[in-house]
């Protein structure tokens, strides 16, 4: 199955932002496609380069680099949001790219399920 | 990239292709930038000719009141835009009838035309839809 991503919340603050990892990660490595992640309101905030959690917690920017190197997946960052949010490409992490919310609803044209991970 | 297309070619992506999406919105209008965030999709939405209808439910329909006032909390009211649906022919809103009548609120309360409904009607329109956007 083809599936579409949106991440609704920022990393750390929400489980929505693990659990949105964990399912994609999952959904891989069970031979499923994931047409294009997208984040979104708070999301945004998991695609920032200068996130440093502790050295004993998990780098949730990173994971994320690291699956969609890993997978070639397309990790859509809303631009609107993003520069509410103080995101641009200046502190973009590497593996993301910023665009606008077309991306999102021609993932739920384009996927068979579009799953939100959210409020 | 096009303002009006959010980043994508339309005539190369998804011509063709029309699905039923529903935009469910559950959060009050402020307090949280959820139903801002979720109208600007909507409004991207548009351009891509899907078959777009709107939910409303428990605090979501305060997103749809008249007479919104929003000067002393210092945060634009964005409320004449649900106006505004019609104009890129979203004219489908459905509100749950429980959280309107949970929260005092009528028909003649909101800014908008709109089809009241039950939970059990409302639970047909979701099983009907392609795609549901929640915020």
């Amino acid at each position: 199955m083809k599936f579409g991503i949106l991440v609704n919340e920022g990393p750390y603050t929400h489980q929505a932002a693990d659990t949105a990892y964990q399912f994609t990660k999952a959904a891989l490595e069970k031979g499923h496609k994931i047409h294009r992640v997208f984040f979104y309101h708070d999301g945004v905030n998991n695609s920032t380069r200068l996130t440093e959690p502790p050295q004993d917690d998990r780098n949730i920017v990173q994971r994320w680099q690291k699956l969609a190197a890993d997978y070639k997946l397309d990790l859509v960052v809303c631009v609107a949001a993003a520069l509410r949010r103080g995101i641009k490409d200046e502190n973009l992490a590497e593996g993301f790219r910023i665009s606008g919310l077309g991306q999102l609803v021609e993932s739920g044209i384009q996927a068979d399920r579009l799953v939100t991970f959210g409020d | 990239m096009t303002e009006s297309t959010g980043g994508i070619d339309m005539d190369e992506e998804t011509s063709g292709v029309v699905k039923k999406f529903l935009y469910v919105n559950r959060k009050a209008p402020y307090g949280t930038i959820y139903a801002l965030e979720s109208l600007e999709v909507v409004l991207i939405a548009a351009a891509f000719d899907q078959d777009v209808s709107l939910a409303f439910i428990d605090d979501g329909v305060y997103q749809i009141v008249k007479g919104q006032q929003t000067k002393s909390i210092n945060v634009k009211n964005f409320s004449p835009t649900y106006r505004a649906l019609e104009g890129y022919d979203i004219e489908k809103l459905y509100v749950a009838k429980e959280s309107m009548e949970e929260r005092g609120l009528t028909e003649a309360d909101l800014l908008v035309d709109v089809k009241v409904v039950s939970a059990t009607e409302m639970a047909d329109i979701m099983a009907g839809q392609d795609v549901i956007l929640s915020f």
